[in-house]
Parts: C-alpha cells; structure tokens; sequence
C-alpha cells in the first residue's frame, strides 16, 4: 500500500480565549491521495479553517501529528518546511484582505518564487516573468495586469489574482478556504469553473473548504463533513450525497436550496 | 469638510516650512543684532511687525524662529520614529515576552516627565538645540511604539500575511515587504501630531532657557524676552505666541485631516 499524500493522526486544536477554552479541532484523523479533491463542509464553527491551517502548516496542534508524503510536519522548524511550502498554495475567501493593497499584482503573483524556501525546493529556478505572463493567462487576467494595483481590479478578478498567486510555485496541492463564499454570485460560477478546469488541467490535488454544499459538490470527488471539531462522515461525494449516514449530513442536505432544472 | 482641515493644515504648515526656507536665504534685518536706537518701535514701515527691546526686528526674528522650530521638529520626530517604529514592529511581531518588555520600557519611558528629562539633559550637557531635540525625541518613542506595534498586529492577521507565510515568506520580508508599508500612513499622522507636540515642547523648554540659548532667536526665548515688557510692550508676546499657536494648530489640522483622508473605511466607501 502506497502512502497517501497527506496524512493526520488524531489532530487536536485547542484555543485558550480568556478563561474558557475552545476545543477546535477534536481527534480528527484523515488521509488524502495525490489526485483526489476533497470537500470540507460544516457550519461556522465546525473547525473546517483550523483543520486546513494545520494541514498548510500555518498553525500548530495541540496534540496529533500530520505527514506529508510520508514526512511528518508536525513539530518541524519553519526552515525545513520548504518542500511544504513549495508543494501546498492557500487560496483565501476574501481577497479583498488576501492581497496586500500596496503592493502591485506582478509583486503579489511572484511573491512565493521569492521566498527562499520554496526557492531552494525549484531546481533550476523560474523565471518571474514569464511565470508571471503563464499564470495570469491561466487564470484569463489581461497579461497587463502586472504592473496594475488589487484596488484596480472587481472582486472576481482579485480572486484570480489569488489563484495566480497560488500557482506561481507549481503547487501539487491547493487549499482553498471558503474560496467564493465573498464574492457575488453572478461570478461564482465563473471561479469555480477556474478552479475545476485548472485542477483537472495541472493534476492538482485540491482540498476546498466551504459552508456551501454545492461549491462542494461541483469540485470536489470526496466529501468530509464536520461538526463541533470532529468529522462525522466521510466518503465520495456521489455516496455522501446519495445516501448520507448521520442525522446531521442529512439536515445538511435537507438545507440546500433546491432547484432542479428538468431535461 | 474634512478636506478642509487638511487643506487648512497644508496652508499652515507650508507657511512654516517657505518661511524656515526663505530665512536661510533672506531676511528683511539681521536677526542678532543690536540696535540700541531703535528698541520697541510699534508696528509700521520698515519694522512690519516693530522691534524688540533689543532693537532688533521682529519679523525677521520670527523667520529663523520658524527654522529652528522645524529644525528641532524634524530632528526629534525623526529620532522617535527611526527608534520607535522598529521597536513597535518588533514587539507586534514576536509578541510573548519581547512584546512585554519593549512595551513596558515604553510605559517607563511615557510616563517619566519629558520637562525632567529635559532638565536633566540641560544640567549635564548645558541647555542647547540639541539637548531639547533629544529630550523631545526621547520622550515621544513610547507614541511611536504604540503605533507601530498596534498597526503591525492588524497588519500580521490579515489574509495576506497568512498567505506569504503559506509560501515561506521569511519574518524580516513579511515586516518590509506587508507591514512597514501598510504602517506607512498611520506613522505619518503620528508624525504631523507628534511633530505639532515638538513645536509646544520647544517653545515651552526655549522659554525656560533650556533649549536655544540667546542670541539665535526661537519662539520660546522670544515668549521670555516680552514676558519681562508684558507691562511695556504687550504686543511683543503676541508675535510668537500667535506663531506657536498657528504651527501647532497647521500641524494638528494636518495629522487629523491625514487621519481621515487616510481611513481604508472612509476611502472604502468613495
């Protein structure tokens, strides 16, 4: 048996706010494939966010241990996280605070090539500007739009600057966190359609994380439902939505808004 | 209306600075010296605003006066940013026990009078421009701290942090690259209102002869010099005076309107 891509081991979070303590993250244990693209759901609260952030190593647990590519992340130094930081890209829900409003889209898009650990996990390096000129034109921003500032640019349009950003350093996974929950609806479709395209087109594993059920649906080959912490179930999208096993995927379900369109 | 205060600001403080200029060059009679002829004439031709009880002309006292002020202005605003905004940086972005201490010397350095330390560096070194430009310095690093660690802390929690953390994006270039350039605009404010605090503390610490000793003309030993003709000579207290007051108020206008031109809320909205 092949190891999977990703791998967690009862990971817990715990955060201390004032006196009371907050049980984030309950024994949550999973495993991921290269290739597959995994859906998160749960409501606000449900730990969805703070699982992901562990994953991308951007927090630490409390207790538990994760493993990427075989190699445990958990209680490493920020400096021998190269290879992580190299191989997994965040897209975040907003952009309006997901990109730096003073610096220019080319400084943004580039940012993760500068970076010296992901620099030392490229062999040969990448050239900027042409990464540059590849990833707008994957993401279909004007090829100007370097030299442009994030305040220039809609809502739908600084999503793909996210997502330009995030394919800078040829990722193998990208996490995307709520990643159309902030913008209108009339471009959602557009986005995610980016998103499904770019996946099947790079071989990107993808781990979407959304309160949304059909942002989910439309992405994603696996499916993860959370509650208070844990997850509750687990399984291919198809099957989940098929015939879910728990009371509370099924009021899930129950509380989409349903509109078919017949043919 | 808001662009008003700022505008009203610029005007004031543009008016300082051409003035400051303009003396280094150019003024209408010698700022220093003596003429024993012509002490206390009122306002009128050549002597615009008249003469002190030196003799000497006003106007032209009041032009070096506007030098030394942004001098001593630039000097120590400078001096407490440079020393104050890394200090800040730093304790926003480490946090733990390095943000505890920075930020508790800071409170120390706050809450130790500025007027003593002034004292203090006028005993041992003998009052000078430069002892009143360190005290005033000094003693506003805490302001510039403050600003810089709670803009630094805003900064280091948005989304775009997080992602060049994602990336490897080393603490010295997340500092240069995000939150030295986003603190920008706020330690700007705190410059034109700290750089308004400098004026009144020159003026206050030259009027106690702390600072600037005479003959070179400031605000403040001007204030000194017609406080002992108060009964003479009234109007001679109102040139400086009302020169302190418009500085201070064209800087205060500028950092207040800066404030609001500057509010990501305000501009959110236009």
């Amino acid at each position: 048996m092949t190891e999977p891509l990703y791998r967690a081991e009862a990971l817990t979070r715990r955060y201390r706010n004032g006196r009371t303590e907050v049980l984030a993250l309950d024994a949550v244990d999973l495993s991921l494939d290269a290739g597959q693209r995994l859906g998160i759901v749960g409501e606000s609260g449900s730990g969805k966010s703070t699982l992901v952030r562990l994953l991308a190593g951007l927090d630490r647990p409390t207790s538990g241990r994760v493993w990427f590519e075989g190699t445990e992340i958990t209680g490493l130094p920020e400096r021998r996280l190269g290879f992580l930081r190299a191989a997994v890209q965040m897209v975040f829900q907003d952009p309006r605070s997901s990109l730096n409003p003073r610096m220019n889209v080319g400084d943004i898009i580039t940012e993760p090539l500068r970076s010296r650990l992901v620099r030392r996990q490229l062999p040969g390096g990448i050239d900027h500007a042409r990464r540059l000129a590849e990833v707008l034109e994957a993401v279909d921003l004007p090829a100007d739009s370097g030299t442009r500032y994030p305040h220039e640019f809609s809502g739908g349009q600084r999503q793909r600057i996210a997502i330009a950003r995030a394919l800078a350093p040829k990722p193998e996974v990208l996490i995307a966190d709520e990643p159309v929950s902030a913008l209108d609806v009339s471009v959602r479709a557009q986005v995610l359609n980016l998103l499904t395209d770019l996946v099947a087109a790079q071989g990107l594993t993808l781990i979407v994380v959304s309160h949304d059920l059909m942002v989910v649906r439309h992405l994603c080959d696996r499916l993860a439902v959370m509650r208070q912490g844990r997850i509750v179930e687990q399984g291919d999208t198809a099957s989940v939505y098929g015939d879910p096993q728990t009371d509370y995927t099924k009021a899930l379900l129950a509380a989409v808004p349903k509109i078919r369109i017949e043919g | 209306m808001k662009r008003a205060q700022l505008v009203i600001g610029l005007v004031l403080v543009g008016l300082v600075v051409v003035t400051a200029v303009v003396s280094i060059f150019w003024t209408p009679f010698d700022p220093v010296r003596v003429v024993p002829g012509q002490r206390l004439l009122g306002p009128g031709w050549p002597h615009l605003l008249g003469t002190d009880g030196f003799g000497i002309d006003i106007v032209s006292r009041l032009m070096v006066g506007a030098r030394t002020v942004l001098f001593v202005g630039i000097i120590s605003v400078g001096l407490a940013a440079v020393v104050g905004v890394p200090l800040g940086m730093l304790a926003g972005q480490a946090g733990g026990w390095v943000d505890e201490v920075v930020m508790r010397v800071a409170d120390i350095v706050y809450a130790f009078p500025a007027l003593l330390l002034a004292i203090l560096l006028a005993a041992v070194f003998g009052g000078s421009t430069l002892t009143a430009m360190a005290a005033i310095g000094i003693a506003s690093i805490p302001a510039f701290a403050r600003v810089a660690r709670a803009g630094s802390l805003q900064v280091i929690a948005s989304d775009f942090v997080l992602a060049a953390r994602a990336s490897g994006t080393s603490r010295w270039a997340i500092a240069g690259r995000h939150v030295l350039p986003n603190l920008a605009p706020l330690v700007g404010v705190q410059a034109s209102v700290g750089f308004a605090l400098a004026i009144l503390a020159e003026a206050a610490l030259s009027y106690l002869g702390l600072a600037t000793p005479r003959p070179n003309p400031t605000w403040g030993n001007m204030l000194r010099d017609a406080q002992e003709l108060m009964w003479v000579a009234p109007l001679q207290a109102l040139w400086p005076g009302l020169a302190i007051a418009l500085a201070v108020l064209g800087f205060n206008l500028l950092g207040d309107g800066l404030r609001d031109y500057l509010d990501p809320r305000l501009r959110e909205v236009s």
